[in-house]
């Protein structure tokens, strides 16, 4: 039997509300098209060429793909890199935002002050803060080291000291806290009260209460600061490239080619290493390479976040 | 020997608070010592005094008067302010369409849209940047940077969903029994009523746009009269080598216009955090 055909004037309606869709998403659709489906494609094509954004690129099968994996020398220390500050970085950020989140709930006085005071750090642009932090930590004639020779602590080399430039990035990204104590604040306030007392009248200390009362109630808002924690420190490029930099003292300009990773890679994440092979040594293939293992990690996290996280798509329907 | 409960809460009163005092020091002294030293002279902004001699206030002339700071605020400016210009008038017809069309292919869309937001930009940057240089020459300038936000950014639509979500349809659906078309429905009802969504979202785009160094770094590099203040900032560092007042003083004009509007429009951005998704 021919199913029923929609009267015409049903089927005009129908079209002229599929017309009218695409429409409004028409930016996006041309935008995602033009500035992601087209690039993605392009990089997988240039990870198989040499080109050196001269000479026309030529095919050369799988070899950036085996050099960048296998024998570049960078690429070991730049994946340690990100990893450790993915590790380190985000569990640090995580417990200490937690930790402020729940000083701003017990302060009574003045907790619009500490609120804000605690907040501001966060909105300095990122290259501003790395400034400050990098003449802060400066060795010698930084403030820190001024107290910590006043109070005869010995000071170590911050940004200068292979072992201490990843620590000091992350205690720049500790002051920058803001953002998570907004975040885990509002979770905390969301806890109903009644549970606290009913844990009271049931003798639970402080710390009872906070791992039966507090934690189970805010365990999904800390995974989503973990996972997207995590993938904002896959991205981590300005504050590590800015503070390789200012702290190597080369001069900076047109023209002068600075490495990233000062001092001794230490500092080398995988993004500025992208940026470094494509935009410093030219060799297209191999960045695109390594844009791609980037792009591979990225969505393996991004696609963890919307399970775990459904969340994010949960006002649907 | 039992504590009675006042004295208890007195001792927790002065443990909290003297750990937020303390706290407070460590997020409040950088901001102190950054001013402290950019109002010193050159001599002492290189000795570890914490303390001005002098209260030197023609450090923050001097910046001015540093060629390119002014081109760079001009260019900041326009970046930030076309970028968000651009994002909204792209960003909020898709995303009303995502939070109220029903359409095949909806969570798709969406899901794409949220995998695009979380990829790190280095992803597809170097075909990008191939296309913006050799085939339309406009590397050197901010374009390839603004132009992009005229077809939607995948952040600013995810966080404006979130909030056209909350609007009830019914008041679109009264509208549209008046006979309004659904771009008048967008214009005359969402728009007014989605006003501090909007406000928000214009806000973390213009300070993503004020605070990118990434984007300025591949496409101005090469052209110092089209810098923005956060990429600008790091060669400023680099020229005064020693002149920590001189770059301080800087670092704090770069933050000012932030922390600025961040106290004019407080509850646009309270709005804003709780759009992130933070409320499941």
């Amino acid at each position: 039997m021919a199913p029923l055909a929609p009267a015409p004037e049903l089927r005009r309606k129908h079209l002229r509300r599929r017309l009218r869709t695409l429409g409004f998403l028409s930016p996006w659709l041309v935008g995602f098209t033009v500035f992601f489906g087209y690039p993605l494609i392009a990089t997988v094509y240039f990870s198989f060429m040499h080109y050196n954004q001269i000479r026309p690129p030529t095919f050369v099968g799988l070899r950036n793909w085996t050099y960048v994996l296998g024998q570049m020398p960078l690429f070991g220390p730049a994946l340690w890199n990100t990893l450790w500050l993915v590790v380190v970085m985000v569990a640090l950020r995580v417990a200490f935002g937690l930790g402020i989140g729940l000083l701003v709930t017990k302060v009574k006085s003045g907790a619009g002050f500490f609120r804000t005071a605690f907040y501001l750090p966060y909105l300095a642009p990122p290259v501003a803060a790395t400034v400050a932090f990098v003449f802060l930590l400066n060795p010698g004639t930084g403030p820190v080291d001024g107290i910590l020779s006043r109070l005869g602590l010995p000071a170590p080399g911050w940004f200068n000291d292979p072992h201490w430039a990843k620590p000091s990035l992350v205690l720049l990204s500790l002051w920058g806290i803001g953002d998570l104590m907004v975040v885990f604040l509002a979770a905390l306030l969301d806890v109903p009260k009644e549970r606290y007392e009913a844990a009271e009248l049931d003798g639970a200390g402080a710390l009872a209460r906070f791992r039966y009362v507090t934690w189970p109630a805010i365990t999904p808002i800390v995974m989503f600061a973990v996972v997207t924690g995590v993938v904002q420190t896959m991205q981590y490029y300005t504050q590590a490239l800015v503070a390789g930099k200012l702290a190597s003292g080369v001069g900076v300009g047109p023209g002068t080619v600075v490495q990233p990773g000062y001092p001794d890679h230490s500092t080398l994440t995988v993004p500025q290493l992208v940026y470094s092979l494509g935009f410093q040594n030219f060799n297209t293939g191999a960045a695109c390479v390594l844009s791609l293992v980037l792009f591979v990690i990225a969505m393996a996290v991004t696609s963890l976040l919307m399970r775990r996280r459904a969340g994010l798509l949960s006002a649907e329907d | 020997m039992r504590k009675r409960p006042a004295s208890k809460a007195a001792l927790q009163w002065i443990a909290v608070h003297t750990t937020a005092v303390a706290a407070a020091l460590f997020f409040t002294l950088p901001f102190v010592f950054v001013f402290l030293t950019s109002v010193m002279s050159d001599e002492q902004a290189l000795s570890g005094d914490l303390w001005p001699h002098e209260w030197d206030w023609s450090n923050y002339a001097a910046v001015f008067r540093t060629p390119g700071f002014l081109d760079w605020w001009r260019n900041s400016l326009l970046y930030a302010g076309l970028g968000t210009l651009f994002t909204l008038c792209s960003s909020v017809p898709v995303a009303y369409a995502l939070a109220k069309f029903r359409f095949r292919g909806r969570r798709t869309a969406m899901l794409l849209v949220i995998a695009t937001m979380m990829l790190p930009p280095q992803v597809v940057v170097i075909p990008m940047y191939l296309v913006w240089a050799q085939q339309l020459h406009l590397a050197g300038s901010l374009w390839p940077l603004v132009i992009p936000m005229a077809f939607g950014d995948a952040y600013s639509i995810f966080l404006l969903r979130q909030f056209l979500l909350t609007i009830p349809t019914e008041y679109l659906e009264a509208a549209r029994l008046d006979g309004c078309g659904e771009l008048r429905v967008l214009l005359r009802v969402v728009v007014p009523m989605a006003r501090p969504g909007i406000a928000a979202v214009a806000l973390f785009q213009f300070f993503y746009c004020w605070n990118d160094y990434f984007g300025p770094q591949i496409y101005t590099a090469q052209n110092p009269g089209a810098w923005t203040l956060s990429y600008g900032l790091e060669s400023f560092k680099s020229a005064h080598s020693v002149d920590w007042n001189l770059t301080m003083a800087a670092t704090l004009l770069v933050m000012a216009p932030v922390v600025l509007v961040f106290f004019l429009a407080q509850k646009a951005f309270v709005e804003g955090v709780t759009l992130t998704g933070v409320k499941g």
